[in-house]
């Protein structure tokens, strides 16, 4: 193995450990309590997960939460960007998630159609 | 599918031997049969340092930290925090004092006033992952040192930097490597000596757990910049966990190429071999480890000439401790500046410490030289335990010495321990309360290095045995006035010819507590009075008439029958001839009616 191939290694191994590292400029929370996953949160999750991989994203971490309240609303997602107010999505869906990554998370505009609060 | 979870359970030896592997296997389960296993992945890493709660769990993003996790948690953390993000707050890291919660690692005081550099990775990576190692920037110095530098750069810098050597004497670490490189020999060798003999010391072993690259890849840098091509590691058999995942380590490192005859393609030669000690204390002294590593019996040699002259098997012999060689990497990268700008001018960078003993958060810590023994104890470790005052610290293991409340605001570097009669030592640091007598401390410790003499000097093989017999004969109350000056008389004498390190060192324990605690002494040899009320010797137990209710609690438990008494009609009679002064009535008593007592009837 050269340096050169070493650098590579880690290139590709610091993404494997950027969860341990609290440097993420965007996160994305997803209602994971019983209504959120009874309104299938976890798709919506999943689809954030995957499109986020898809789309190499490195500096946003998905976490989850409890229930907010609005339960009409779930699965409500809130996407937090270092310096920006925080945006609430309502009623979710995997396709809805898609378009928050593609829309908000990469250029930066929020998915007016989806939003149910803006704070902050 | 992207992962979103890191879980980090903590597989260093403290939390294995409290069961850490069933909750990881339990988790793996559990994650398992939720369908997570995609999203989630379980990491085990080396000791994260507060090893009184174990085990432990680290919980990335956000850094939520479990302790006393048990398996019976294991659904409830996946089901709730896994599931449903809502931290199980009955596990989170509640500190005493405050009963406040804290709820991420960094909110933790354990870990404020700490700073990480060697133990940087210990708890946050894989060990046997090499990958993660290198994720981190591991062996990047490497590749910088064969790629950009000259070995005689690399000695200046580590001249520069100030590093010294970790293992307790403190000798300027640049130094050392200059004098190896210097050395005409054709064969050298690089020794790490991770023989870590002091009780209740653990630096070592957990950065072997935890970090063995760091270690693997400092000797690396050491063995360019000296000119060897073989090192060994000495570790002791009592480490199966740390021998273990070192030995993956070397072997990950030999097939990255990272390791053997053509290292990062640069056609630089090292390799490394384990020799495992069978945990002779005095192994651990530098010329006794070389002898051993030879196969001969672990005994000191007589210096010079010193290993850098003729070391292992009569080769120019590069010698560091295992901790040393864990800050090399850094140094490396960050150059030596930056390394001089931590810690103290004179003892610059960090220091691991094993914190022990009477302290609320036991586990190992590292913070700059020239923190204060009080932050040590008080602010990292979280003070003593059940509001009980401090009596004493002592540093640096058997060989250490004891140091009073009136000097806790001595900052820790080498030369202010050495003031107090104390050493820094390896990294031993055990907190003493009021219920230690302080003549019981130091025979406890001369017991141990009177067992681990090997015997070659007179002075240390007798003389710490004389030392021995003297306190043992205070503490049954025959002592004399004389004996004060006997003990320092003969400490002194073992201590100035004595060869090694263990000899000139073994008095350290009783001549600072002659020196600070001589009061203890006076009181056990003219009041057979023991202060702290643990020389079996002077110490009786009594029962209050007024506080017994003759609940026959205490007769029932009584091993030798010293206690009578009718259930119903107080108070209890106690034969203190009859006693053996075990305590277990004084213990089961609900209403305090017996007192411990020590010192002449008058």
């Amino acid at each position: 193995m050269k340096l050169e191939e070493l650098r590579q290694i880690r290139e590709r191994a610091s993404k494997e450990l950027s969860l341990r590292k609290g440097n993420a400029r965007i996160k994305v929370v997803i209602g994971m309590g019983t209504s959120g996953i009874a309104a299938g949160a976890r798709d919506v999750m999943a689809a954030f997960l995957d499109e986020i991989s898809v789309r190499n994203l490195t500096d946003v971490v998905v976490t989850q939460t409890g229930e907010r309240g609005l339960a009409s609303s779930e699965p409500v997602v809130d996407v937090l960007i270092t310096g920006e107010p925080k945006v609430s999505y309502g009623q979710m869906t995997a396709d809805k998630a898609r378009r928050v990554v593609v829309e908000h998370l990469v250029n930066g505009n929020a998915v007016t159609d989806f939003v149910i609060e803006v704070r902050g | 599918m992207n992962r979103r979870l890191d879980v980090l359970v903590c597989s260093g030896a403290a939390c294995v031997s409290s069961h850490s592997a069933e909750v990881k296997s339990a988790l793996a389960c559990e994650i398992d049969a939720r369908g997570l296993s995609d999203e989630i992945r379980l990491v085990e890493t080396g000791c994260m340092g507060p090893c009184e709660l174990g085990p432990v769990l680290l919980i990335y993003p956000g850094g939520t930290f479990y302790v006393r996790v048990s398996p019976n948690d294991v659904a409830e953390i996946v089901e709730e925090h896994f599931l449903k993000g809502r931290p199980v707050r009955r596990l989170l890291w509640e500190t005493p004092e405050a009963r406040r919660i804290a709820e991420e690692k960094k909110q933790v005081p354990f870990f404020e006033k700490q700073q990480k550099i060697v133990l940087a990775n210990c708890g946050e990576i894989d060990p046997e992952n090499i990958e993660e190692f290198i994720a981190t920037g591991g062996y990047e110095a490497l590749g910088r040192a064969l790629t950009e530098k000259s070995p005689e750069e690399l000695i200046e810098t580590l001249v520069a930097s100030g590093l010294r050597g970790r293992g307790g004497a403190g000798f300027p670490t640049g130094l050392k490597w200059r004098f190896v490189a210097r050395e005409s020999g054709k064969t050298k060798v690089v020794v790490c000596n991770a023989d870590e003999g002091d009780p209740g010391a653990f630096m070592d072993r957990s950065l072997l757990e935890g970090d063995p690259h760091s270690v693997i890849e400092g000797m690396t840098i050491a063995a360019y910049a000296v000119g060897a091509n073989h090192g060994y590691v000495y570790v002791r058999a009592e480490y199966p966990l740390a021998i273990r995942r070192l030995k993956t380590a070397i072997e990950q490192a030999r097939n990255a190429g990272l390791l053997g005859l053509n290292i990062l393609e640069t056609g630089f030669a090292f390799d490394l071999e384990v020799r495992i000690g069978a945990g002779a204390f005095v192994c651990g002294e530098e010329t006794a480890l070389i002898a051993s590593i030879e196969g001969e019996r672990g005994m000191p040699r007589t210096r010079p000439p010193y290993p850098s002259t003729s070391g292992v098997f009569g080769h120019p012999t590069l010698i560091n401790n295992a901790e040393t060689w864990g800050n090399i990497r850094h140094i490396v990268l960050h150059g030596a500046q930056w390394f001089a700008a931590i810690g103290t001018p004179q003892s610059p960078g960090t220091k691991v410490f094993a914190l022990s003993g009477k302290v609320v958060n036991t586990g190992l810590v590292e913070v700059p030289m020239g923190t204060t023994l009080r932050e040590v104890i008080f602010d990292i470790g979280g003070g003593i335990p059940n509001g009980k005052a401090f009596k004493a610290v002592q540093t640096g293991g058997p060989s250490g010495g004891c140091i009073p409340a009136e000097y806790l605001d001595t900052p820790i570097d080498y030369e202010s321990l050495k003031k107090l009669g104390a050493i820094m030592g390896s990294g031993g640091i055990i907190v003493m309360d009021e219920d230690n007598c302080m003549v019981n401390i130091a025979k406890y410790f001369l017991d141990f290095t009177c067992d681990e003499s090997c015997g070659k000097c007179v002075p240390c093989r007798a003389g710490t045995r004389q030392m021995l017999d003297l306190l043992e004969k205070i503490t049954d109350g025959k002592g004399e006035t004389a004996d004060i000056d006997r003990l320092r008389s003969l400490g002194m004498m073992v201590a100035s010819t004595s060869l090694c390190g263990l000899g000139q060192s073994a008095p350290n324990p009783v001549l600072s507590t002659l020196k600070y605690f001589g009061h203890e002494y006076q009181a056990h040899i003219h009041e057979h009075r023991c202060e702290a009320k643990v020389c079996p010797s002077m110490i009786r137990f009594e029962i209050n008439p007024a506080a017994c209710r003759a609940c026959d609690k205490c007769r029932t438990v009584c091993p030798v029958t010293a206690i009578t008494g009718k259930p119903g009609t107080p108070p209890y009679q106690l034969d203190a001839q009859t006693c053996i002064r075990c305590g277990r009535c004084a213990e089961v008593c609900p209403f305090d009616a017996i007192a411990i007592n020590s010192g002449d009837l008058n």
